[in-house]
């Protein structure tokens, strides 16, 4: 049975939270992922969970308190957003490196400056080499579905990194919306109870997580990790099919919509991806193939897989919610951009940089990108530069 | 469901609510689609986030849908505008984008001559209420988004007003759950405001 309600986003983290029952949550507030830990605080006052809460005095601690209590073999989950999660930077490659499966709900915030709270994501993708699985959330729903997957996904023993469970601050953070909850008992069997092979507190066994590691060894580390975040895409995939058993959801590494057939593709991740479903269906029909890639798992990157399903589109728009300063567009673009390569696709593409600092995108603006790859598949305009969507600017560089 | 023209309601309803920091806006417009919610509907209940402080304009916003709602913007042509605020008609454009078959609502102690022309050119419905009135009769207190709620639904015809009466019971049990003595002024606020709101143009 499930139970159909509403709620915003982060009440359905801290949902997530309350039927997992992690062992131990260090977390300090930022806006806007505060409310997780203080809906999780009250749940454990009120005794719905025994879940150990640290509050800690600062994101640096509460990265650094999850490790311990991970490392000693048990459940750690945190919460944060933007500048928090840049205070945690150091320890973010650390717990990765040391391949402790903690997980992390992300409220995606931009990060200063200029000094703002909304929506934006340069605090993930800044955070997109640390060695952290990356999953991304449309709406309510699905952050609530994705943060009851991570454990499995992060614990798996062919993966051992940790995972961050991404969402658009406030846009759906705050919002409330229609949303179904799965039964407790189900979400209990599904995640199960966390049997490490190997922690801290083990008796008979001792062993050092953390340790220098000399040249000679440091690099065969790194690649151990990286064979691991391969893996991690398999993991995700059987996780999700598992998923779907129990809830009927369908989750994958992306979600094509419309896109099978699709001449002119927007990529996305996150909310926008909504609001480009609405856009996608006006101009089908009007007659226009259209279709959308929304990038659920950033990292692992599934570039096979993009790069083959944007390989017959005439026109693509990679859409960045983060800056990278590299003067050559966002970091999806780049990405995905390397992998129509590797593909052989030949379509046009051009990487568009919307929504910084949580600037609106209404249809009608993924109506315009959408006309706008029309024009650029017909040769009719070419964007030597990556425009900026609905930038207050006549400098010639908003789309 | 029909509209009070009978008429076969809209797939979409989009409200915006203008406010002050403080007043309720967004609480309004979170219980709004807290109560379409248990009358069956889709919903989407939001606020806007800025630099949030006690009498800064704010702004909140609904959907109210039969179908899924995906979009994830703000509402620029809303069908329907309140304004908890009467204040706020001097220095927020609030009948920006304001669709003309749609309505605004507006919370004032003052007579319509003074507020009509405060809106600019809108030709769509307008309606006031004095929830200060409601409140002082009923709360005794001054809490102007119970009664503006009430109102909006009744104006909008979101939904009917017994179903709006019948879900806003469980909320405010919910929400006054420990202040059972206010559950009775909320409930007179609730009618009384659906009585007092008046259709002025």
């Amino acid at each position: 049975m499930s139970i159909k309600t509403r709620m915003s986003g982060n009440e359905a983290v801290a949902h997530a939270i309350r039927q997992i029952n992690p062992d131990v949550m260090p977390a300090f507030p930022i806006t806007p992922s505060t409310e997780i830990p203080q809906f999780v605080a009250s749940m454990i006052a009120n005794g719905e969970i025994d879940t150990e809460f640290i509050p800690v005095e600062s994101e640096h601690s509460a990265m650094s308190a999850a490790m311990g209590a991970s490392a000693a073999g048990a459940r750690a989950v945190t919460a944060t957003s933007s500048c928090g999660m840049a205070l945690m930077w150091e320890v973010l490659y650390v717990a990765a490196s040391s391949r402790l499966p903690i997980v992390m709900a992300l409220v995606n915030r931009g990060l200063t400056g200029p000094l703002n709270i909304n929506a934006e994501h340069s605090d993930s993708m800044g955070a997109r080499d640390s060695g952290w699985i990356q999953i991304y959330a449309e709406n309510n729903q699905e952050v609530y579905d994705n943060f009851l997957q991570a454990h499995r996904i992060a614990e798996h023993k062919d993966v051992h990194l940790p995972i961050m469970v991404c969402q658009d601050g406030f846009i759906t953070s705050h919002a409330v919306q229609n949303i179904v909850l799965w039964e407790d008992e189900l979400i209990r069997n599904f995640v199960g109870e966390y049997e490490p092979e190997h922690y801290l507190l083990k008796e008979g066994e001792s062993m050092a997580v953390g340790p220098y590691a000399l040249s000679p060894y440091c690099m065969e580390a790194k690649k151990a990790q990286a064979e691991a975040m391969k893996r991690a895409k398999q993991v995700i995939l059987d996780v999700a099919g598992e998923f779907e058993k129990i809830t009927g959801q369908h989750y994958g590494l992306y979600e094509g919509y419309r896109l099978e057939d699709a001449e002119y593709a927007v990529v996305a991740i996150g909310s926008v991806c909504g609001t480009a479903k609405d856009a996608v269906d006006r101009l089908r029909d009007r007659g226009v193939k259209a279709g959308l890639m929304k990038i659920r798992v950033f990292r692992p990157f599934p570039g096979d897989e993009i790069g083959a399903a944007l390989k017959n589109c005439r026109a693509v728009a990679i859409m960045d919610r983060a800056e990278s300063y590299s003067s050559q567009g966002g970091p999806l673009g780049a990405e995905v951009t390397a992998a129509m390569y590797r593909a052989k696709a030949v379509a046009e593409t051009v990487n568009i940089m919307y929504g910084l600092s949580g600037r609106d995108v209404r249809v009608a603006d993924m109506e315009h990108v959408y006309e706008s790859l029309q024009k650029l598949a017909a040769g009719e305009i070419r964007y030597p530069e990556y425009p900026y969507l609905g930038l207050r600017s006549a400098s010639g560089d908003e789309l | 469901m029909f509209g009070k023209d009978g008429t076969e309601m809209r797939h979409l309803t989009e409200i915006r609510w203008h406010g002050r920091g403080g007043q309720g806006a967004k609480t309004a417009a979170l219980l709004l689609a807290d109560v379409a919610f248990q009358a069956g509907k889709q919903v989407q209940g939001f606020p806007e986030y800025g630099p949030e402080r006690m009498g800064a304009p704010i702004t909140a916003y609904d959907r109210i849908s039969d179908q899924e709602i995906r979009v994830h913007s703000n509402i620029y042509e809303p069908d329907f505008v309140a304004v908890v605020d009467d204040t706020l008609l001097h220095t927020v454009d609030v009948t920006a984008g304001l669709k003309e078959d749609g309505g605004i609502l507006v919370n004032t102690v003052r007579p319509k001559e003074e507020i009509l022309p405060l809106l600019k050119e809108y030709p769509g419905k307008i309606y006031l209420l004095d929830a200060r009135k409601v409140c002082m009769a009923t709360l005794g207190r001054y809490f102007p988004n119970t009664p503006m709620l009430a109102a909006v639904v009744k104006i909008s015809g979101v939904m009917e007003t017994e179903v709006f009466l019948r879900g806003m019971e469980t909320s405010l049990q919910h929400k006054f759950a420990r202040k059972p003595e206010v559950l009775d002024g909320n409930r007179k606020a609730l009618r009384l405001a659906l009585e007092e709101v008046v259709e002025c143009r």
